[in-house]
């Protein structure tokens, strides 16, 4: 179980530096959702299944919609 | 204040800040260990005390209940402040009608449309089983609102902004946020009236494991479901009102 938590420590980690370094917010919003999921199998791993699944519905998808749908509004408003 | 003193009182909170985090992870028990004295009381009164299989559900909703009221209306103001930011201004209201004729015709392939119908049925019942077993297996009304109000939007998937707008009437779902919200006051206050306590447990307990068990646990965690589904739902719709419909004046670059 150690080696799965280390293993999904290192993915988030990965994860979260790639949202800050992805630049563009509509590219951060499909690297957040990816954040999102490797979170959520974090939170299983770490046996906190309520957890994950407002993790997976919030950061996976539904953050990530908002900031996509923002994103789009302000550039056609340009 | 300059921008000196400014740095200056940042420092001295910032240094009181991190020598009590310091002090406080040191105090910490190690992780992984076998000792947790706040999860075996919690365990306890969760599974003898108050028929409720799903221990995070029996600390949200009864042990800490008073916390979970305060999340509820932390939701409802930023739906509500949200809908105040997005709504509509007086420029915006000249609309391009071809421009937004095309907008809501727009939709997906047949097969997205196939698969976002399919998946539409299978995640509403998904949603409705999470928010109704909240007292026995792991989600709740949070959880499985969230999944609800995703699963309607699949229609806007498949079936475009035209779809979506015929099958969600807004101001029911803005009447059932404030009804989810509201209930869950009113089921508190119902615990002053009778014991004394807010939001002390006033239904029948029922067997553990059973579907219709945990007292007020089952009653919040449906409330908050319905609370939950109903402001993403509001909220989302505001997002893509303003992205499918309105300023769409100019014509877009795409």
């Amino acid at each position: 179980m150690n080696a799965i938590i280390a293993i999904t420590v290192v993915l988030t980690t990965i994860a979260g530096t790639v949202v800050v370094l992805a630049g563009h917010p509509k590219r951060q919003a499909l690297t957040l959702s990816m954040f999102g999921l490797t979170l959520t199998v974090l939170f299983v791993a770490l046996q906190a299944p309520d957890v994950a699944l407002s993790e997976l519905g919030i950061n996976a998808l539904v953050v990530p919609l908002i900031i996509l749908l923002v994103a789009e509004k302000i550039r056609a408003r340009r | 204040m300059s921008r000196r003193i400014r740095l200056g009182v940042f420092a001295v909170g910032a240094c009181a800040v991190g020598t009590m985090l310091v002090i406080a992870f040191t105090g910490l028990p190690s992780f992984g260990t076998q000792r947790h004295p706040y999860g075996d009381r919690a365990v306890h009164m969760s599974v003898h005390k108050q028929t409720t299989s799903n221990v995070v559900s029996s600390v949200n909703f009864d042990q800490r209940a008073t916390d979970t009221l305060g999340e509820e209306f932390i939701l409802f103001t930023a739906v509500v402040g949200t809908l105040v930011l997005l709504r509509e201004l007086r420029e915006e209201d000249e609309r391009d009608e071809s421009q937004e004729k095309r907008q809501i015709a727009a939709r997906g392939l047949p097969s997205t449309a196939l698969v976002s119908y399919v998946m539409l049925g299978v995640t509403t019942l998904v949603g409705l089983y999470v928010v109704a077993h909240g007292h026995l297996s792991p989600g709740g009304g949070f959880q499985g609102g969230v999944v609800l109000a995703t699963a309607i939007h699949l229609l806007y998937v498949g079936g475009g902004y035209a779809a979506i707008r015929r099958a969600r009437p807004v101001p029911v779902y803005e009447i059932l946020e404030a009804l989810g919200a509201g209930g869950f006051v009113v089921l508190g206050l119902a615990g002053t009236l009778l014991t004394g306590d807010l939001l002390a447990n006033v239904l029948p307990m029922g067997r553990l494991g059973d579907i219709l068990s945990g007292g007020d646990v089952e009653l919040l965690n449906l409330l908050v479901g319905v609370e939950v589904a109903s402001a993403f739902i509001v909220v989302l719709s505001r997002f893509l009102e303003q992205y499918a419909v309105v300023g769409a004046r100019r014509p877009t670059t795409r």
